[in-house]
C-alpha cells in the first residue's frame, strides 16, 4: 500500500470521527419535561429550550424576580407544551427581557430550577424595522 | 415631494442595465472562447464593452444610494431603514453593509474593480475568465434587481431603491401616498465605529478575490491548460487569502472593542462562514505553490481552488437565506432571497465539478510514490490537516441547514448546535491549530533543500532544542498547566524558531523569498496570543460580597455592583462609579452629565459650568454645544495600591431596535496585558422613580446649608425672562436659585426655578443625577430674604459592570501584522513572477 493511500485512509477517518463527534456534542431542542429527565438520568448536557415569559390574563409579565444585588434573576417562562418552569440566570436582567417574543434558554437542570447559561432573545424588531411608528 | 426620478427612476434603470449588462458579457467572452483570432477580437470586444457597461451601472447604483442616503430621501425605505438625519457622513458608508442589498452592491463592485485589473493584466485568459466573472455579476445583480416576473408573481431580486409605500403596508399610505417619514429609524450603533467602515469592505474584497483563482481554474480546465493557469492564480490566490484573512481578524478587533462579549471570536455561525473558506483558501495557496516548485499536486490544487470558492457561496447561502434563524445573533433577515441563492450555489457547484469530472483523466499528475522526507509529503499532510480543521467547524455550523433540509420532507429534526460554541469549537481547533504548527514547522526544512532521514535530523534538532528550552521557559514563567495549552505553545515556538532559521538563510540569499517564512512567524503569534488571552483570560469583578440569591448551587457572580461616588474594591484596584457622559461634536471629549443642560433639541445642551478636559476649558458657562445623545458613557475610576489611577469610559446605549442594552467596552492597555471593562446593567429609564418625602431647608443668599450631608450654597438668585416649554405674560415672575453642592469629587450645580404666573405659584425642580437628589424651590420669603427648598432623595443611580484581563492579546495584534507583511512580501514576488512569465510568452 502506498503511503497516499494510508493518508487517504487516516483522513476518512478523521472526518467520519468529526461527524460522530459533532453528532455526539451536539445540543437539542427539547421540552422541559425532557430537559428534566435528562438531568435524572445524571446527565448534565446543556440544551436548548424554547418558550415564552410567563404572562398574566393582561398581558403583563410575571414572575421575574431580581436578586438584591441586581447581578442575577429569575423567571417564569412557558415551554412550547405549555409547561411553566421557573428559570435561574447568572447575569443581570437583560433590559429589553419583557418585550421578548420568544425566548430560547441553554443550559440544564440543576436540582428542581432550570439553570440557564445563555439566554437568546427575539425581539418583535432586530435587525430590519418593520412597523412604521406613527408621528 | 417624493423624489421618485432618482431611486424608482434611474436607481432601478441602473439596477436593470447592470444585470442586462453582464448577461450580455458573459455570452460575448463565451462566444469568443475557441474561436480564431478575428472573430475572438471581435467577440472578446463586446464582452469587455458590456462588461464596461455594467460596471459602469455598478458605479452608478452605488452612487444613486449614496445620493439618497446623504441627503435623507426617507421615502426610499432602504434610507429610512439604514440611516436617519444626524447620521454622521463617514458612517453613512456603514450604511451600505448594514442591508443585503448594500452588501450585495459592496460585493459586486469588488468584482468589477477585480475584474478591469484581470482583463487588462492578462489578454491570453481574458475571455474564459471573464466568463465566469460576468456570469457571477449576473447572479449578484439579479439578487438585487426587484423585478416581478408576470404570470408567476415570483419577485427575483430586492432592490435598494424600493419606496417606503410599495415597502409597506402601513395605513398611512392609503390615506397619503405621498407621506415621507420624518427621520430614518437609524444605523445599527454597533456598526458606528471606525472599524466597521472598513472591516465589512476589507471582508467583502477578500471574498472577492477568491473568485479570481477560481475563475483562471475554471478557465484553465475549460481550455485543457492545466498546469498554465496556476501562475497568472497565485499571486491572487495570496491576495485573496491575504485580504480574507485581514478581514477576519479586522472583524475580531471591532468585536473586541465594541461588542461585550469579552473577547474577540465568538465562533458564531457568521464568523464560521468566513473562516472555513479562508482555511481552505490557504491550503490550496500552499498546493499551489508547490505545484510552481516541483509539478506535483496539480489535481489537489485544483480540488482546493474550487472549493474555497463554493464554501464562499455556501456560506452567503447559509448567512443571507434567513436557514440561520435562532442559531445566530447576527445573520441577515430573509429577504426571500433562498431560492436565488439556492440556484447560484448549485449552479457554480455543479458546472465546476462536471466540468472538473469529465477533463479528470487528462489532468496530467505525478505517480511518484509520496515519501516523508519531501517537501510534498509535509505540504500535502498540511493542506489536509487545514481541511480537516475547516470541516470540523463546517459540519456543527450546518446543522440549522440540515435541520431545514429534514424540514423540507416532514421530518421534525431537534438537533441544535452546540450549547457553547467556544468550548466546544476550542477544544478541537486547538489541537489541529497545534498540528499545522509543528507540520509547517517540519516542512520549512524540506521547502528550502532535499534532505534525507539524517539530513533531516542534523536540520532540525538545534531548532528542537531551542524549541524546548524557550518553551520550557515560557511554561514556566507564565505558569500554564493545561496539557493542550502547553502542546499548541510549544508547537507555535517550534514554528516561529524553524522560520526564523530558515529566514536568517533566506535573507541573506534573497529576501524576496521571505515572505513565507514572515507569514509563519506571524501565524505562529497570532496562536501564540489567542492562547494566552483566550486561554487565560479571566474575570476580574468577581462579586465577593457574600451576597447569594440563588441557594440551589454555590454560584460566583461575575459581576459587580457599583453605586455612584462609592468605591469597591477590585483585585489590586479600588473602582469608583463617576457619573454619567456625553460625548460632545467638537472636541470629542466626555462630559458629565450634571453640568449640561438639557434643550428642546436633544443633540444640543448648555454648559452650567466651565467645561474642561485635560485642564484646557473647552466650553464655557452658559455655551452651547452639540453632543452625541445616544451613548453614555460611565465614568470608572481605577486607583491602584500605589495610588495611580486611570479612567475607563464603557458605554451604554438604550436601544430598542437592538432589544436593549447595547454595551461597548473600554480597554486599557498594558504592554502584558489588556484590562477590559464593559456595562451589564444600568437602571431601567422606563421604571417609576421612588422619590423620598421632601424635606425643606430654608436659607439666605451666600448661606451654606446642608443637603443629605453635602455641603450646599445658595449662590444666587437670578430673575428670568424666558423658561423653556413655559409662556410668560405680563405681570408674570420667574426666578431661578443658583445652588452650588459640593460632591465628593466635584462640584454640582442646580437651578431650581419658582415661578408666578396668573398669580399662581409654579414650581420647577432640578435635579443633580449623580447625588441621586432633587432640588425645588419652594417658598420665597421677601421680608427674611430668605428661600426654602425642598429636597427629595431617591436610590443613588448605579451600574452592573463586569470586567476581564486579557493577557499578552498584544502578541495577536503584532502577529496580524507580521502575517499581512509576510503576505505582502509573498504576493510581490508571485506577481513579479506571473509578469515576467506573461512579458516574454507574448
Amino acid at each position: 500500500m502506498k503511503t497516499i493511500h494510508i493518508i487517504g485512509i487516516v483522513i476518512v477517518a478523521v472526518a467520519i470521527g468529526i461527524v460522530i463527534s459533532t453528532a455526539e456534542d451536539a445540543s437539542a431542542y427539547v421540552s422541559f419535561e425532557e430537559a428534566k429527565n435528562i438531568a435524572i438520568n445524571n446527565d448534565d448536557k446543556k440544551i436548548h429550550v424554547v418558550g415564552e415569559l410567563q404572562k398574566d390574563p393582561a398581558g403583563h409579565v410575571t414572575g421575574i424576580q431580581t436578586s438584591p444585588d441586581k447581578l442575577s434573576f429569575t423567571f417564569m417562562m412557558v415551554d412550547e407544551k405549555g409547561e411553566a418552569q421557573q428559570v435561574y440566570y447568572n447575569e443581570p436582567i437583560p433590559t429589553d427581557f419583557t418585550k421578548s417574543e420568544k425566548v430560547v434558554v441553554v443550559g440544564n437542570y440543576q436540582d428542581n430550577t432550570f439553570v440557564a447559561s445563555k439566554i437568546l432573545l427575539k425581539c418583535p424588531s432586530k435587525y430590519q424595522e418593520n412597523e412604521l411608528k406613527e408621528i | 415631494m417624493i423624489h421618485d426620478l432618482i431611486g424608482d427612476f434611474f436607481g432601478h434603470l441602473f439596477v436593470i442595465i447592470a444585470f442586462v449588462a453582464s448577461i450580455f458579457s458573459a455570452i460575448s467572452y463565451y462566444m469568443s472562447v475557441g474561436k480564431p483570432l478575428d472573430e475572438n477580437l471581435f467577440w472578446k470586444r463586446w464582452g469587455r464593452t458590456f462588461f464596461y457597461v455594467h460596471g459602469a451601472s455598478v458605479i452608478a447604483i452605488v452612487g444613486t444610494l449614496f445620493l439618497i442616503i446623504y441627503n435623507h430621501y426617507f421615502e426610499y425605505h432602504y434610507a429610512w431603514s439604514h440611516s436617519s438625519k444626524h447620521l454622521p457622513v463617514e458612517y453613512m458608508i456603514s450604511c451600505f453593509w448594514e442591508g443585503q442589498e448594500g452588501s450585495f452592491l459592496l460585493w459586486a463592485f469588488w468584482h468589477v474593480v477585480l475584474g478591469v485589473v484581470v482583463m487588462n493584466t492578462n489578454r491570453f485568459w481574458e475571455g474564459p475568465v471573464m466568463t465566469v466573472f460576468a456570469l457571477v455579476q449576473a447572479f449578484l445583480a439579479s439578487m438585487i434587481l426587484g423585478v416581478v416576473i408576470p404570470g408567476i408573481e415570483y419577485k427575483i431580486g430586492s432592490s435598494p431603491f424600493i419606496l417606503m409605500r410599495d415597502a409597506m403596508d402601513a395605513p398611512i399610505f392609503q390615506t397619503n401616498p405621498n407621506f415621507i417619514p420624518e427621520d430614518g429609524t437609524g444605523l445599527n450603533a454597533l456598526l458606528q465605529n471606525y472599524w466597521m467602515v472598513i472591516h465589512p469592505p476589507t471582508l467583502f474584497l477578500g471574498y472577492a478575490a477568491m473568485l479570481v483563482p477560481f475563475s483562471y481554474c475554471i478557465a484553465g480546465l475549460w481550455l485543457k491548460k492545466f498546469k498554465e493557469w496556476v501562475g497568472p492564480a497565485i499571486p491572487w490566490t495570496i491576495f485573496s487569502s491575504a485580504i480574507l484573512g485581514l478581514g477576519i481578524l479586522m472583524g475580531g478587533y471591532w468585536a473586541y472593542e465594541t461588542l461585550s462579549f469579552g473577547g474577540y471570536w465568538n465562533w458564531d455561525p457568521v464568523e464560521n462562514a468566513v473562516y472555513v473558506p479562508w482555511l481552505v483558501g490557504v491550503a490550496s495557496l500552499h498546493t499551489m505553490i508547490l505545484f510552481r516548485s516541483n509539478a506535483t499536486a496539480l489535481k489537489l490544487s485544483i480540488i482546493l481552488t474550487i472549493a474555497s470558492f463554493i464554501l464562499i457561496l455556501y456560506s452567503t447561502f447559509m448567512t443571507r437565506s434567513g436557514v440561520l434563524g435562532d442559531a445566530s445573533v447576527h445573520s441577515f433577515t430573509d429577504l426571500g432571497l433562498s431560492g436565488q441563492l439556492l440556484i447560484y450555489l448549485v449552479f457554480f457547484t455543479v458546472w465546476s465539478i462536471a466540468l472538473s469530472v469529465v477533463r479528470w483523466k487528462e489532468i496530467p499528475s505525478t505517480q511518484k510514490e509520496l515519501s516523508t522526507y519531501t517537501k510534498e509529503f509535509w505540504v500535502f499532510i498540511g493542506a489536509a490537516v487545514l481541511c480537516l480543521m475547516g470541516f470540523q467547524v463546517l459540519v456543527p455550523t450546518s446543522i440549522p441547514v440540515y435541520n431545514s433540509f429534514m424540514g423540507l420532507f416532514g421530518i421534525d429534526s431537534n438537533i441544535a448546535p452546540p450549547a457553547d460554541p467556544v468550548v466546544y469549537y476550542s477544544k478541537f481547533q486547538l489541537w489541529f491549530a497545534a498540528a499545522v504548527a509543528i507540520i509547517s514547522g517540519i516542512g520549512q526544512f524540506f521547502f528550502w533543500k532535499n534532505l534525507d532521514k539524517a539530513g533531516f535530523i542534523k536540520a532540525v534538532l538545534p531548532s528542537l532544542m531551542l524549541t524546548l528550552i524557550v518553551s520550557a521557559l515560557g511554561i514556566v514563567l507564565s505558569g500554564i498547566g493545561e496539557i493542550s495549552f502547553i502542546v499548541l505553545l510549544t508547537a507555535a515556538i517550534f514554528l516561529i524558531i524553524s522560520n526564523l532559521n530558515v529566514l536568517i538563510k533566506i535573507l541573506k540569499k534573497n529576501p524576496k523569498l521571505s515572505g513565507g517564512a514572515i507569514a509563519h512567524i506571524g501565524i505562529a503569534m497570532v496562536l501564540i496570543g489567542i492562547l494566552f488571552s483566550s486561554g487565560y483570560s479571566t474575570v476580574i469583578s468577581l462579586n465577593n460580597s457574600g451576597l447569594k440569591f440563588s441557594d440551589s448551587k454555590d454560584f460566583n457572580n461575575e459581576n459587580l455592583l457599583l453605586f455612584v461616588n462609592d468605591p469597591v474594591k477590585m483585585q489590586e484596584f479600588e473602582l469608583t462609579y463617576q457619573g454619567d457622559f456625553v460625548e460632545d461634536r467638537q472636541y470629542r471629549s466626555y462630559f458629565n452629565k450634571t453640568d449640561l443642560e438639557y434643550t428642546n433639541n436633544l443633540y444640543k445642551v448648555v454648559a452650567k459650568a466651565n467645561l474642561k478636559d485635560n485642564g484646557t476649558t473647552l466650553y464655557k458657562k452658559g455655551d452651547t454645544l452639540e453632543i452625541y445623545p445616544e451613548n453614555t458613557y460611565y465614568k470608572i475610576q481605577y486607583k491602584n495600591e500605589s495610588g495611580g489611577t486611570f479612567s475607563l469610559y464603557p458605554r451604554a446605549q438604550i436601544n430598542e431596535g437592538m432589544g436593549g442594552l447595547l454595551a461597548s467596552p473600554d480597554i486599557k492597555r498594558f504592554a502584558s496585558r489588556d484590562l477590559y471593562t464593559h456595562i451589564s446593567s444600568i437602571p431601567n429609564p422606563e421604571e417609576p422613580v421612588n422619590w423620598s418625602e421632601q424635606e425643606e431647608v430654608t436659607a439666605k443668599i451666600g448661606e451654606k446649608f446642608f443637603i443629605n450631608d453635602y455641603v450646599a450654597v445658595l449662590d444666587s438668585i437670578n430673575p428670568v425672562q424666558t423658561i423653556e416649554g413655559v409662556t410668560l405674560n405680563e405681570g408674570d415672575i420667574a426666578i431661578k436659585a443658583m445652588v452650588r453642592i459640593m460632591g465628593e469629587i466635584k462640584d454640582y450645580y442646580v437651578e431650581p426655578v419658582f415661578i408666578i404666573k396668573d398669580k399662581m405659584a409654579g414650581r420647577i425642580g432640578d435635579e443633580v443625577s449623580d447625588l441621586a437628589f432633587k432640588i425645588t424651590l419652594l417658598h420665597v420669603h421677601p421680608d427674611t430674604n430668605e428661600f426654602t427648598f425642598g429636597i427629595q432623595t431617591r436610590q443613588k443611580n448605579w451600574i452592573v459592570m463586569k470586567a476581564l484581563e486579557k493577557p499578552m492579546i498584544n502578541i495577536l495584534w503584532i502577529g496580524t501584522l507580521v502575517l499581512m507583511f509576510g503576505f505582502t512580501v509573498s504576493f510581490v514576488r508571485r506577481f513579479t513572477e506571473f509578469l515576467k512569465s506573461r512579458n516574454t510568452t507574448s
